[in-house]
């Protein structure tokens, strides 16, 4: 209440201001009308629809039915000044003056009015006497009519009664003469094939003719009937069985057949046994298409003709079947269900020998509508008759089909990996040639990655149309769930990883003579790639899979992690195996070099040997190819100046404390126990070891695997003094060159150490070169 | 177990070759030949106490070179046949000749460690296998069952069947066969076979093994590429007479049947670097020894391809050994392959391993730097397969 009275709304309230001048216009109209109302005795109520006005009771309402001059006056004089009297006498004068010519007009105007309503009645009254003698006159003549009429028909009713009886007759001799025509008119239709016709007469009359037959001569019409009719059915057996003419017009024949009465058993097989001959026809139609030939037509009109020819046939003679025969029962819908069943599997035979071809092809969306379709049309069959399981062995063959297709695209990828892989080969080969040494090696990968996963894609996105919406066979159980767990994730794409990491690992297999054959790089390929399938491709190749194919099925599926096992494995085995032929190119180059020299008579070192030289420049080489696709991998921190440093390890000091005193006969333990205690500090070399998945690591097993090579083959000869120095120079120049690409340089050295000491052993006058001459020699070189 | 503790023996110098005294089947014995440029060469002859556990050894003079391989005859315990590097006017020729040990050594043996530089005994040479200008010899084997008169010598790429007459004091050339071929083929090893009436040898050059027939000298089969790379072993099982156990540097060892030779039977590939020896046990065929330059020796239990399979796998050689016979019988296990064990006392390269003559469960191995080890097959695999 406060609120509402200190803000004044935009609404004034009600009451508490004088009637705008836009309300007054209406407020008069309502006025007259509640005058008229009032005048016509409308009552107070209704007339009192308006919410608010003047109270009709208030006497000083000058319009109101209760107006009281005399308080009206009081109340003006009590409560209006002078001037605004003034000014209510006056328009008090001018309204009444208004109203007195009003109702002058008024009186003038219904005075007219009244004067020719007056006219109009006598005049009516004149003319309604004319019409009152001219009815009377009428009813006189009704009255003669009526009774010329009653006499008219008095006179005719003996006639009638007669006509009526001949008519009755006639219509009895009319069937009289039909049947007495009966036995011509169906030797007519016989004749003129109207069987139909013919059938519907036999109907007629034969309830007849059963009900006269103690009559001779309806005896004689029933007989003559009987032979005709036996006649009729005797053709329409003969027709029947001619069947050249369509399932509609056999199974009207069957109709009429029944019609007569032939028993419906034996009608039944021979209904069957047509349109088996039918249907084998179209049978055969399709055999001929399958031919011995490759097929002329694509699959999917093949099944397009099997769908209308033999499924349409089929669904014809099931519904006429059905429709002719419902009366047979449960053992007529059993003979026809068997009947369906047979043909059915030799129509899916037929099929699927056609789909058999096809599995060969690649176009997956032609087969899949070429299904599709086939899966449909015998989806009528199918409901018409659910006895004889035609849909479900369709459904069988589409899942077979869908298998075998899987398997197909499994081939499918496998022989584009090895394609590539071919192509990897070529392409490895070429360089060779033109003298470059694999520089596209990173870009092969890419290709083949990216050609393989293309591969892969493609095959899902051509597997998928087998559950695309729309196919009808999509919503089967199979295709929902075991087609995409164990047909496209299982057997498909981990099938096919699980190839693909076989295949690669077959490379490693055979080191002996088919294992030169394989490239080094390719190996260094595909182990890479067999890393990357572990850390990447694998999870996003399943993920794909999985989304693609939403997997509903509950049954167990290849994690990730075992494949990812499996790959990262074959990439160990590969990047080892590449090791090995790696380590033994170089090695096989070290061991000619030690094994076809004349070490006794070899004359004092100036250079380094140019083997040496080489072996650097393929490591070199090497490492420039596995850093293409290998990180560089750690390395034990060393000093930068190692080189230099690493050469007093084996320095003359060293040599000739290990050696020199070896062989005087009064120490003989004692050296041995030296040699054995620095062993002991030494770890145990493990030459062929399985190599990480970086370049320091790689490298570091090449040059293992090289040195100690060079080390066994030393210990097989003999040394002369030059000998000895001539491998002191060997080794201190691979010392120079070798070191840095290993992960730990003093196995660089134990081994090159190993070696000089070695080749020490095995000369009988060891006078070792000056480690500073040595150096000079590897820096010239 | 105490018992089972390697026993190990230090040479003063570097050695390779290492073989028991085949003919002694008593004393476990073995013989080792060191190789040295600057001293004389000598033959260790190895006695072994087995219930002591104690290495009684005896040192005989070898001057006539450093020895690289050594063989002992089958049928006398005194005679033995070494091949050795003979290095004149800065030529390096490998030579084989036969020798007779001192005979009063044999009973001996009790000299004691520190006796070691009293004046050895020197070998007396029988007779030369003198090629006559055929090279370099790199292997001299004896015929396994004979009387100890037959031998064949491999010099360079020619095979060479010796007749020893007059208690082996003369070597005559009975037949010889050499191999051609394309570039410079060499003999690498070779290894007599025991089956078939001794009448065959196999050899290895590079990666291939060869087998001959020793009465015509003829070559009867050939493993083209048996390994990745140079063949270094070949032993013949004792107990099935095609079956060829071989070893090289591609690190693996690989077990042949000579009538089929397109595949291996089995390839084991447990070592890491090149394999120099492979051994057959003389009675146990399943235990397999090797040796490899990553200085380890392992056993190798061989079970699926041995003569005594447990699946009664029978080859169509009858087995006639009683032993055989009871382990049949007992073992129910599905046949097994498995490393029995990898002994790690060496620290340098392993370049021989053999089998004791005498024992059974007993072998040497013998490293570059001169360390002899003896071990012995562990005791619970030893039960597993006698009883």
């Amino acid at each position: 209440m406060a609120a509402a009275a200190a803000a004044p709304g935009p609404g004034s309230g009600p009451g508490d201001s004088p009637e705008g001048p836009e309300a007054e216009a209406p407020e008069r109209r309502r006025k007259a009308h509640g005058m008229l109302k009032l005048y016509y005795g409308l009552s107070e109520g209704e007339a009192a629809g308006r919410p608010s006005g003047p109270d009709p009771l208030d006497p000083t309402d000058l319009n109101g039915a209760h107006f009281d001059p005399e308080v009206y006056l009081d109340k003006l004089r009590r409560e209006c000044p002078l001037a605004q009297l003034m000014d209510s006498e006056t328009d008090m004068v001018r309204q009444i003056r208004a109203l007195d010519s009003d109702m002058q007009t008024l009186v003038y105007e219904n005075y007219n009015k009244f004067i020719s309503a007056t006219d109009t009645i006598r005049k009516m009254k004149n003319d309604f006497r004319k019409m009152e003698d001219e009815m009377d006159r009428l009813a006189t003549n009704m009255a003669v009519i009526t009774d010329f009429s009653a006499r008219i028909s008095a006179t005719l009713q003996d006639r009638h009664e007669r006509i009526t009886k001949l008519a009755g007759v006639h219509a009895l001799l009319r069937k009289l003469q039909f049947l007495f025509e009966l036995p011509s008119r169906l030797t007519k239709c016989v004749e003129l094939g109207a069987y139909g016709q013919a059938v519907r007469y036999q109907g007629r009359a034969r309830a007849v003719l059963q009900q006269y037959q103690h009559l001779p001569s309806f005896r004689a019409i029933q007989d003559d009937c009987q032979v005709i009719t036996a006649r009729l059915a005797q053709q329409l057996r003969q027709r029947f069985r001619e069947g050249g003419s369509g399932a509609p017009e056999q199974a009207e024949c069957v109709e009429l057949l029944l019609a007569l009465g032939e028993p419906a058993e034996e009608l039944c097989e021979e209904f069957l046994a047509h349109a088996r001959g039918r249907l084998e026809e179209e049978l055969r139609s399709l055999e001929a298409e399958l031919g011995p030939s490759p097929p002329a037509p694509d699959v999917l009109e093949f099944t397009d003709h099997g769908g209308s020819g033999f499924v349409g046939g089929l669904c014809q003679v099931a519904a006429a079947y059905q429709e002719l025969f419902a009366a047979q029962g449960p053992a007529g819908a059993e003979k026809l269900a068997a009947f369906a069943r047979e043909l059915g599997s030799r129509y899916f035979a037929l099929v699927e020998r056609r789909l058999a071809q096809e599995q060969g092809g690649g176009d997956n969306s032609l087969l899949v509508r070429a299904l599709d379709r086939f899966h449909r049309r015998l989806r009528a069959p199918g409901a018409l008759l659910a006895a004889a399981g035609l849909a479900e062995a369709a459904t069988d063959i589409v899942e077979r089909v869908a298998r075998e297709r899987l398997g197909h695209h499994l081939q499918g990828l496998q022989a584009a990996f090895l394609g590539s892989l071919t192509d990897v080969r070529q392409a490895l080969a070429a360089p060779r040639i033109a003298g470059k040494e694999g520089p596209g090696l990173a870009e092969l990968l890419a290709n083949v990655a990216s050609s393989i996963l293309s591969h892969i894609k493609a095959s899902l996105a051509s597997v998928h149309l087998f559950t695309a919406k729309e196919v009808s066979f999509s919503n089967k159980p199979y295709f929902r769930g075991e087609f995409c767990s164990q047909g496209v994730r299982e057997s498909l794409i981990v099938g096919f990883i699980r190839s693909m990491c076989q295949t690669a690992q077959s490379f490693c297999d055979s080191p002996g003579e088919k294992g030169g054959a394989t490239p080094p790089a390719l190996l260094l390929l595909l182990s890479r790639l067999c890393l990357d399938y572990e850390t990447a491709t694998i999870s996003y190749i399943l993920t794909l899979t999985d989304e693609q194919f939403l997997v509903q099925d509950q049954s167990p599926v290849t994690p990730v992690s075992t494949l990812c096992a499996e790959a990262r494995e074959t990439a160990r085995r590969l990047l080892t195996h590449y090791v090995k032929v790696q380590g033994l190119v170089i090695s096989q180059m070290l061991r000619k070099s030690v094994e076809t020299r004349d070490w006794l008579s070899t004359l004092e070192p100036r250079n380094v040997r140019a083997v040496m030289k080489r072996v650097v420049e393929d490591t070199t080489a090497i490492d420039v190819q596995v850093g293409l696709l290998y990180e560089e991998g750690v390395r034990k921190a060393q000093s930068s100046d190692s080189s230099k440093r690493t050469f007093s390890v084996y320095s003359s000091s060293r040599q000739q404390g290990r050696y020199a005193p070896s062989y005087t006969p009064s120490a003989p333990m004692d050296t041995n126990l030296l040699s054995n205690i620095q062993k002991l500090f030494s770890e145990r070399i493990d030459v062929f070891s399985p190599v990480e998945f970086n370049k320091v690591s790689v490298l570091t097993g090449i040059i293992k695997i090289s040195l100690k090579t060079l080390l066994e083959c030393v210990r097989l000869r003999t040394f002369g003094r030059f000998g000895l120095q001539q491998v002191q120079v060997d080794c201190h120049f691979l010392q120079l060159y070798l070191w840095r690409f290993v992960a730990d340089e003093e196995l660089v050295h134990l081994l090159l150490d190993e070696v000089v000491a070695s080749a020490a052993l095995r000369c009988p006058d060891p006078v070792p070169m000056e480690p500073s001459v040595v150096e000079v020699i590897c820096e010239r070189g | 177990m105490e018992d089972d503790a390697p026993v190990i023996y230090g040479l003063e110098f570097q050695a390779r070759a290492l073989t028991p005294q085949t003919a002694e089947t008593d004393a476990i014995r073995f013989l080792v030949g060191t190789q040295s440029l600057k001293y004389d060469n000598q033959i260790h002859v190895i006695d072994f106490d087995d219930e002591n556990n104690i290495i009684n050894k005896n040192v005989l003079l070898h001057q006539a070179g450093e020895i690289w391989h050594i063989s002992a005859s089958p049928a006398d315990k005194g005679v033995l046949a070494t091949c050795y590097n003979k290095t004149a006017d800065s030529k390096v020729v490998t030579c084989a000749a036969v020798w007779r040990m001192p005979a009063e050594l044999e009973p001996g043996g009790q000299e004691s460690p520190e006796d070691a530089t009293s004046p050895a005994h020197a070998l007396e040479l029988l007779c030369h296998l003198e090629p006559a200008a055929r090279g370099s010899t790199a292997c001299v084997t004896w015929e396994p069952a004979g009387d100890g008169k037959r031998v064949i010598s491999l010099a360079d790429n020619h095979i060479l069947l010796w007749d020893l007459q007059e208690s082996s004091s003369q070597a005559m050339l009975a037949s010889s066969a050499s191999l051609e071929g394309k570039g410079q083929l060499k003999f690498t090893t070779g290894r007599w076979s025991p089956h078939h009436n001794c009448s065959q040898v196999a050899t290895a050059n590079d990666t291939a093994i060869r087998g001959w027939d020793t009465r015509t000298m003829s070559q009867i089969y050939c493993i083209e590429s048996a390994h990745g790379q140079l063949v270094r072993d070949l032993d013949f099982n004792p107990n099935k007479q095609y079956y060829l156990a071989s070893c090289g540097d591609d690190c693996k060892v690989r077990f042949w049947d000579t009538r089929n030779v397109a595949e291996p039977v089995k390839t084991l590939e447990e070592h890491s670097h090149w394999v120099w020896n492979v051994r057959y046990n003389h009675s146990h065929d399943q235990l397999v020894l090797t040796g490899s330059s990553d200085s380890r020796v392992i056993l190798s239990n061989m079970v699926s391809i041995s003569s005594e399979p447990f699946g009664h796998l029978v080859d169509d050689d009858d087995l006639s050994d009683q032993e055989e016979r009871r382990l049949e019988e007992k073992s129910q296990e599905p046949p097994q392959d498995s490393v029995i064990a990898t002994y790690e006392e060496h620290e340098d390269s392993v370049y021989a391993v053999d089998w004791s003559s005498a024992d059974p469960w007993l072998f040497a191995s013998l490293s570059y730097d001169g360390r002899l080890v003896i071990n012995r097959v562990p005791r619970a695999l030893k039960y597993h397969i006698l009883l």
